[in-house]
Order: structure tokens, then sequence, then C-alpha cells
């Protein structure tokens, strides 16, 4: 890799349609913008934290095609078409909590709070993929997730607390 | 982050193409777990790169004489859960499990993990000279933070490892990876796949410059029912390996027919060596059968000042893999890749 070639004039923006929240959003990204900084800085969706970067600690977990991702290592051109959900679009605004959020705040499953969105959206990803049943499960499937605080013993407590409901939600 | 363009590939060839008109300068974007975050560290500078992720290539399809065939597309999570690989290759289901978090295997892919970098520190930062990343600069993990490097195959110029799980069984299974390029296609056996640093480790595997992996295909196996994956690492979940081994067993009763081994985090490919598999043949499955065959795929290691202790600790993970593998498949697992104590 030549440095000639690297220091070329920045190549063209792109459009890319996502549906965000049930939103449909066109969007001209450049091709290096992650979703994690397209959401944040783009978007004003702020609820996605940056933690690490670099997919090591799960703050920016995010539900893609209802998949759990790491979304400061996706790159948003590449996802055209797909279908988002944010800790902002678990319940719609003004409703009743999500259950797991809702599990969240019943079993004090934070001190800081700035992995939580994370940890919510990484908890609800994990039911849906339904390989989960016990604490030990739990907490094997959830260790993409970091909290620095150490709230881990009432993370797990919320999960287990969320499981049924946020399955019942997910079926219908 | 450098500035880079972005193309989308509508078919393999179309991908190809690109990759040979981006002259050196392109790189194939898959799931991006490994590639995304080398581009934010200045290790990657494409030019372009070339996303393949609509191509054609994310089916686990059973092949014609009996083997499975995993597109180089499907994510690391749905080739462990897919109920095929779990029933008959339920070593690489659990080699995947053992390795990154869910949100990385949902994204990551079995093509770009046969392709992901080293985790030597020293590589990550370009602040520091690396034969690997920069030929000829120099080599400071052999004199420096060496726990996360290897003790087998090493060379003067690069003491890396190979990171992946999945390719540690791989190596068990002699999986074959399917490429196609410029000339065409072609298979490679995974034992000839990934290379040895000698001095030339910037080179990690043989495919050619403009070659894309198209799958992974597994031929029929008999190890199903003896089989584990058994990895020591510096906390439960979520850490690259110190050691691992994935272990197979053909049993007749008590009696060994055949074995399979492979090691992860000791070299700079999943480390396998046929002639240690083959004393077990014929010998009862006992931890004094075990024992030679340690001593005999860690012969000629050499261990640097952080690592020494994965010698004698390989040699007591491949004794317990074994171990548990005698037990039984169905005994040993639950189903999110954890190993039972023994």
């Amino acid at each position: 890799m030549n440095l000639a070639t690297a220091n070329a004039s920045p190549p063209a923006t792109q459009f890319v349609t996502l549906t965000i929240n049930g939103q449909q959003r066109h969007l001209e990204v450049a091709p290096w913008t992650t979703l994690l900084d397209l959401l944040r800085e783009y978007l004003d969706l702020t609820g996605t934290k940056k933690g690490c970067d670099h997919g090591q600690c799960g703050a920016c977990t995010v539900l893609l095609d209802s998949k759990r991702v790491n979304s400061c290592l996706v790159l948003a051109v590449a996802k055209d078409g797909s279908q988002v959900t944010t800790i902002e679009g678990l319940a719609a605004p003004g409703s009743e909590l999500h259950p797991m959020q809702q599990a969240f705040v019943d079993c004090d499953a934070f001190q800081c709070g700035y992995c939580t969105p994370g940890q919510i959206c990484s908890a609800v990803g994990m039911i849906r993929e339904g390989h989960a049943e016990t604490a030990d499960d739990i907490r094997e499937l959830m260790s993409g997730n970091l909290c620095r605080c150490g709230a881990y013993p009432n993370i797990v407590a919320a999960i287990e607390k969320a499981m049924d409901a946020t399955r019942a939600r997910l079926s219908v | 982050m450098i500035n880079f363009a972005y193309t989308r590939a509508t078919g393999i060839a179309d991908a190809i193409k690109e990759k040979v008109e981006a002259n050196g300068g392109g790189q194939f974007l898959a799931g991006g777990t490994n590639l995304v975050d080398l581009l934010k560290e200045n290790v990657a500078r494409p030019a372009r790169l070339i996303d393949i992720n609509r191509l054609p290539l994310a089916a686990v399809e059973p092949m014609s004489g009996g083997g499975l065939r995993l597109g180089a597309l499907v994510t690391n999570a749905d080739t462990a859960y897919h109920p095929e690989v779990q029933r008959r290759y339920p070593m690489l289901s659990r080699a995947i499990l053992a390795g990154a978090s869910a949100q990385l295997r949902n994204m990551a892919t079995n093509g770009g993990n046969l392709l992901q970098r080293t985790r030597c520190y020293y590589f990550y930062d370009v602040a520091t000279p690396c034969n690997k990343r920069q030929p000829g600069s120099g080599c400071p993990a052999i004199r420096g933070q060496n726990r996360v490097c290897g003790v087998l195959g090493t060379s003067a110029q690069c003491i890396a490892t190979h990171p992946s799980d999945m390719c540690v069984a791989l190596a068990a299974l002699e999986a074959v990876v399917r490429v196609s390029g410029p000339q065409g296609e072609r298979s490679i056996p995974i034992a000839e796949f990934h290379t040895l640093p000698s001095n030339t480790p910037h080179i990690e595997n043989t495919l050619s410059p403009d070659e894309l992996i198209t799958s992974i295909d597994l031929p029929e196996s008999p190890y199903a029912a003896h089989s584990v994956y058994t990895k020591v690492r510096d906390r439960a979940s979520y850490a690259f390996a110190l050691v691992s081994v994935a272990a197979g067993l053909e049993l007749d009763g008590d009696t060994i027919k055949s074995t399979r081994l492979a090691l992860g985090g000791v070299a700079h490919k999943p480390w396998r060596l046929p002639a240690a598999e083959a004393l077990l043949t014929g010998k009862p499955a006992t931890k004094e059968s075990f024992l030679p065959v340690a001593e005999a795929l860690f012969a000629g290691a050499q261990g640097y000042e952080h690592n020494a202790f994965k010698i004698e600790l390989g040699k007591r993970a491949v004794v317990r893999a074994l171990t548990l593998a005698a037990k039984g498949t169905a005994a040993i697992h639950d189903v999110n890749g954890q190993t039972a104590d023994a």
C-alpha cells in the first residue's frame, strides 16, 4: 500500500437507506462512517454509547436486523436496507418501558449507567437467539458487555426477571 | 483511519475483478469485526474496500459424498448453532462458541475467521516496530510482552500466534478451504492454508493476492461422539486462548482407533502433528497413553520470558482434552460450549 494511494483525495460519500427505530432514513455517509457514529453524530441518537470503539466492551450494542452487534465495527454504508433498533426504539415514546428496561430499573442493575443501553439491547438480542436458560448461560452469553461498575449480579437478576416477558413480546 | 473508497460486489467474478483492478490496494469486507478495527488502528490502510456481503456464499449445505459445506459468509454464530454442525462436528461448534462475544460471532464470518490477524500487541501498535506489519522493522515481542505469543514454530523474525479458536477445530477436522480467483477455483487443505512466520511473517496464508474464500468444506468425521474443545485463558469468557486443544477420538470399546489433535494459542497456525496422533492408535484411552502424545506435540518448543509456562500448560491441556474426549462429547458439554469439570 503506497502512501500516494492512501493520501488520494477523499472518495465521494454514498447514500444509504436505513430503517432506524421504525423510521426510514435516507442518509449520505462517508464509507468510513460507523453505524455508531451515524447514530450519535448524524441522528442524535445518543443512547447508544461509545465505550472502547474497538468491539471489546459492548457499550455500542444495537439490534441490526434483529441481531445484536457492536455498532462501532459496522460500516453504515455496508448496511443499506437494514433495520436498526437502538435503546431509544425498544419502547414507543410515552409508552411503558420495555420489560428489559423496567427490570433493569427494578433490580438496580446499573451504577453509572454508561453500559446500560448496550446491556439491555444485548439482553434482548440474547433472548431472541434462544440459547440462554440459566444464570450461567446468561453470564456466558452476556460476556461481550462489560460493566466497569461491577453491577453484574443485578444485571443477571434483571435479565432473568425479564426473560419471559421479553420472549412473549418477541413472539407477537 | 484513512479515507478509502467503498464498492459493493455484485457477484464472485465481479468481486475478484474489482480486487485485481485495485492493484494491491483493495481488501474484501465481510463481517468487518477484525478489519474495521485494524482500519481504526491504522494497521490496515486500503485504498478501497470491496464489500462481499451480498454474494451468495451464506449457506450451510450437505456435500455429495457426505461432508458439509460452510459458506464463507455464514456467520460464526449461525455456523456454531447449525443443527448439522452441532450433531456432526460438535468440536467445531464448541470452538466457535469459545471465541469472541455473542455480538462479534453474530457479525464475523467463516471466511473472515480464517483471515483474522494476530493479536500480538506490537502488531496493533503502529508506534512500535513489527516485522509482520512492516517487514524488516524488527520484533519487539521476542524480548517484550510475549504472554500472548507462540512457543512452537516461531522464528527470529516473529513469534505471533494465529488467534482463532474456530481454525483449531478446522485443523483437527481436516477441513478444506475452497477459493476462487483470477485463475479459477482451487481447494486448499487447512494444514496448508496458514503458514509459519519464518522469514516472511507478513505472509500468513497461501491465498494468492486476489483470491476469495468461497467455502470451508468439512469431510465426514468419525469423531462426533468423542470430541472436545478445551480452552485455557486468563478469564472464563471473552478472552483469547493462552492454550487451546481440539481433540477427537475414534474408539473401539476402550481402544483408540484414530485420533485428531490440534493446538491453538501456541503458534502462527493451528498446530497439528499427525505422527503424535498416531502414537495413540491401538492404545487404551488412558492418561498413561496420552502423556507421550503431549510430550511429542511440544517437542522443540521454545518459551520466551512471559510465555514459557505455555509449554507445561499445553501438555496438561492435551492430556485433559483427551481425557474429556474419551468420556464422550455428550457427557462434557453444555449448550454454550462450556466444558464441565472432569
